[in-house]
């Protein structure tokens, strides 16, 4: 008998720990050895879309019920699994990335961040290669993080002349246009997980990208259909003045026009950045603040934009009004946040920790739905070609689990991702989820969010 | 409040011991929300008790001889036994991390445990509660069937799609089988010729053919009115000698009745809120269905397929059991 535990906090054991661990480091190897137990698995998994593995798993499919419980039926299978190894289809993918200098988070206090994004995919390959092991698939990951200085064209180049097509792009806009538009990338697969840019999705968008990352309009429209549910028509936009501010704006004009919200004023804020390190500092921003928000007209909320995040947590709790702030600071609306744990999405933040030693952050999380979209659409096609991938994920057929209640697909007029976002940061809990309730769509309720498919500048 | 409802209990223990009905049975719900089973008396529909568990009771199921009842605490990774007779927490077994459902086999011997948290089924002796094997399978694994002749056992995982079969002897895996997305139950037919699974996102109940481990059948849902992706096949019971089968289909608040012969649906029932799992009673004529986020169970005709009643139980409820006869009885 197992004596009563009693009902408080614990940990996992330590058994079930380490088992974990041990079991991940095996699956690192993506081509190496497997667990002994999914080695016995090995080709006898057949599913619907692996018609083309058929004959590569003929041999192992032996085991069925009337001789399973035949104890010699289990060496036999082992031998096998080293001819079914070999027989694997490999899908390899290129993580192109470049280490630009990115903004400090605003708290002094708060952790330099270099590994976004690419932590997300690690643990895809893991996920992806244990499932592949079960039905003939093996992924490869390629990490090509060239320096800031560094020539990623050059580095794109190099992976396209070694025949690879697949690429999870950690790029910023201007480097991702020269790579999609390079002539041998023509039949390639880009997955852009870090740009929001409105532009990729409409004028310069690319038939061999697709957008994994929500854009600002997603973005804009998520967060205006919350306000307008609420009631809070009326936004005082404080913002700054980069590229990416310039395009949240237009957004969220295109927002308030769509669903009945209004800018009652555009406000630059011009103040420089400065050092992060407050120490008695607060007591300048208290004022600062202050009158930055004095001379607003009436307004429901404060929607600061500010994507270079030098002055935007300034604003709670120290505007003039006693507003809620909205927009890339206070209530945002992303495709993952830290206190999101609904449908499954605890495994998330679990499993970024254990391998990143952090929380995860919003580009882990569209990294490895990158990565996700790729493997599930290869093993579900059976294939790992690059056009019946692309097929595929352009299909009615492909319907992505990622933690978001409802099955992930692109649109077929931008290939962006569309999906559920959730409005939360720098609160413990989630706030809500958009689409908002009674926002309407005659085809899908989250094609209320950014480019429809008539609004659509996009031309492949 | 737990104390009045044992002393409801016990009073209507005492009476209902004196004069035993026919079709007596009990009604277990595990409130996810609450870390509590609401238990309901099966002739007054009214509840009897409370039972706190460990934090996150989801996955609810009686052993072979209805003497214990096993609850799956994700949060509390443990799994609670309750003895029926006293609705006392009696032991736990050690799980593993974040257990979902499982099951028990024919004999009461071996319980099937999903961990969603680390890939892994875990395989328990029951009385002894000691760990036999762990077995990994894709990520998140959730649905467990152990088929009737003990031979096999189906793991599916919600994350990596499949359903996974484990030998029961060797517990070495013998088959994978990639279905629609996040595979959430598996059900065998009682002739195990059949092996049911449910895709919430995929949308989907796929029924598989045991021998040759292809998907022979693929069951779409359609109802006027709903979107295509608030169709979401959850649980899955067999009713009316497995002539129909349930399905509680989550956002669109409705359980679909497939056809088993001919595998297709037959009707929508519509009942409370994000309907999730549910339970035929011991004599078969009704289908109790916890909805989610109506903190409510309906209860539906099995003769006509309808929603007849609704009883109020804790917050976000989640698995239903159904035991013959009375605690303490």
């Amino acid at each position: 008998m197992v004596p009563l535990r009693s009902i408080l906090p614990h940990m996992p054991s330590a058994r079930s720990g380490g088992f974990v661990i041990a079991a991940f480091l095996l699956l690192a190897l993506a081509v190496g050895p497997l667990p002994v137990g999914a080695q016995d698995a090995g080709g006898t998994g057949k599913g619907p879309g692996t018609e083309d593995a058929k004959a590569d798993d003929a041999k192992a499919v032996d085991a069925k019920p009337s001789d399973k419980a035949d104890a010699a039926a289990a060496p036999a299978n082992k031998a096998k699994a080293g001819k079914q190894d070999a027989a694997k289809k490999t899908m390899h993918v290129v993580y192109l990335g470049k280490e630009y200098e990115e903004p400090l988070p605003l708290s002094y206090a708060e952790k330099v961040i270099t590994d976004k994004g690419i932590q997300g995919a690690r643990l895809m390959l893991q996920e992806a290669n244990q499932a592949g092991n079960f039905v003939g698939f093996a992924f490869e990951l390629e990490e090509a993080i060239v320096p800031e200085d560094g020539d990623v064209l050059a580095r794109a180049k190099e992976a396209l002349a070694a025949g690879h097509r697949f690429f999870i792009a950690d790029l910023e806009p201007d480097d991702l246009l020269a790579v999609a538009d390079l002539p041998e990338a023509k039949d390639a697969v880009i997955m852009n997980i870090r740009s929001s840019a409105t532009k990729l999705r409409q004028e310069e968008c690319r038939q061999n990208v697709f957008h994994i990352i929500p854009d600002y309009a997603m973005r804009a429209d998520a967060l205006a259909q919350y306000l307008i549910w609420k009631q809070w028509p009326k936004w005082y936009v404080v913002r700054r003045d980069t590229p990416e501010d310039q395009d949240y704006l237009a957004q969220v004009q295109r927002a308030a026009k769509r669903f009945g919200g209004k800018v009652v004023e555009d406000h630059l804020y011009d103040l420089p950045p400065g050092a992060r390190n407050l120490d008695s500092g607060h007591q300048q921003i208290q004022q600062q603040m202050a009158l930055e928000t004095q001379r607003s007209p009436d307004h429901d909320v404060v929607w600061a934009i500010n994507s270079d995040d030098d002055f935007g947590d300034y604003l709670m709790y120290r505007t003039t009004m006693p507003r809620p702030v909205v927009g890339t600071q206070g209530l945002q609306a992303t495709a993952w946040d830290k206190s999101y744990t609904e449908s499954g999405g605890m495994r998330f933040q679990r499993a970024i920790p254990r391998l990143a030693n952090r929380p995860p952050v919003e580009r882990d999380y569209t990294a490895w739905l990158g990565l996700r979209a790729l493997s599930d659409a290869a093993q579900k096609s059976g294939a790992v070609d690059p056009k019946t991938v692309k097929d595929y994920m352009l299909s009615d057929e492909f319907r992505l689990e990622a933690f978001k209640g409802q099955a992930l697909s692109f649109r077929t007029w931008d290939h962006q991702m569309r999906q559920p976002i959730i409005l939360g940061g720098g609160t413990r809990v989630p706030v809500s989820t958009s689409p908002q309730d009674g926002f309407l769509h005659p085809k899908n309720l989250t094609d209320t969010l950014g480019f429809d498919e008539p609004e659509s500048k996009c031309k492949f | 409040m737990t104390r009045i409802g044992l002393a409801t209990f016990c009073a209507t223990a005492l009476v209902l011991a004196a004069a035993p009905l026919a079709h007596a049975e009990t009604i277990f719900v595990s409130n996810e929300k609450d870390n509590t089973i609401t238990v309901i008396d099966g002739d007054t529909m009214e509840t009897i008790d409370t039972i706190e568990t460990s934090r996150r009771p989801r996955g609810i199921m009686l052993s072979p001889d209805n003497k214990e009842l096993f609850v799956a605490a994700g949060d509390g990774d443990i799994i609670d036994v309750i003895d029926t007779k006293t609705l006392k927490i009696t032991r736990q077994l050690e799980s593993g991390p974040d257990p979902e459902l499982m099951d028990i086999d024919p004999e009461g011997k071996i319980i099937y445990i999903a961990n969603e948290d680390d890939s892994m089924v875990t395989i328990m002796e029951l009385a002894s509660g000691e760990v036999l094997s762990e077995v990994p399978v894709g990520v998140e694994p959730e649905g467990m069937a152990v088929s009737p002749d003990n031979t096999l056992t189906a793991a599916t995982s919600e994350s990596t799609s499949m359903a996974h079969i484990i030998d029961n002897e060797t517990h070495q895996l013998v088959a994978n089988v990639l279905v629609d997305s996040r595979p959430r139950e598996a059900k065998w037919t009682k002739d195990g010729k059949e092996l049911w699974v449910s895709s919430e996102i995929g949308g989907t109940v796929s029924v598989i053919d045991p021998t040759t481990w292809e998907i022979t059948d693929k069951i779409h849902f359609e109802v006027p009115g709903l979107r295509p992706e608030q169709l979401q096949p959850v649980g899955m019971d067999f009713v009316k000698d497995e002539s129909l089968i349930m399905v509680p289909l989550g956002p669109s608040n409705r359980v679909a009745v497939i056809d088993t012969a001919k595998k297709e649906v037959v009707d929508y029932i519509l009942v409370g809120q994000r309907p999730w799992h549910g339970e035929p009673s011991v004599d078969g004529t009704k289908y109790y269905v916890a909805n989610g986020l109506t903190n409510d169970m309906t209860i539906i005709d099995l003769d006509t397929l309808k929603a007849v009643k609704s009883v109020p139980v804790g917050r976000l409820p989640w698995g239903v059991a159904v035991m013959p006869g009375k605690p303490g009885a």
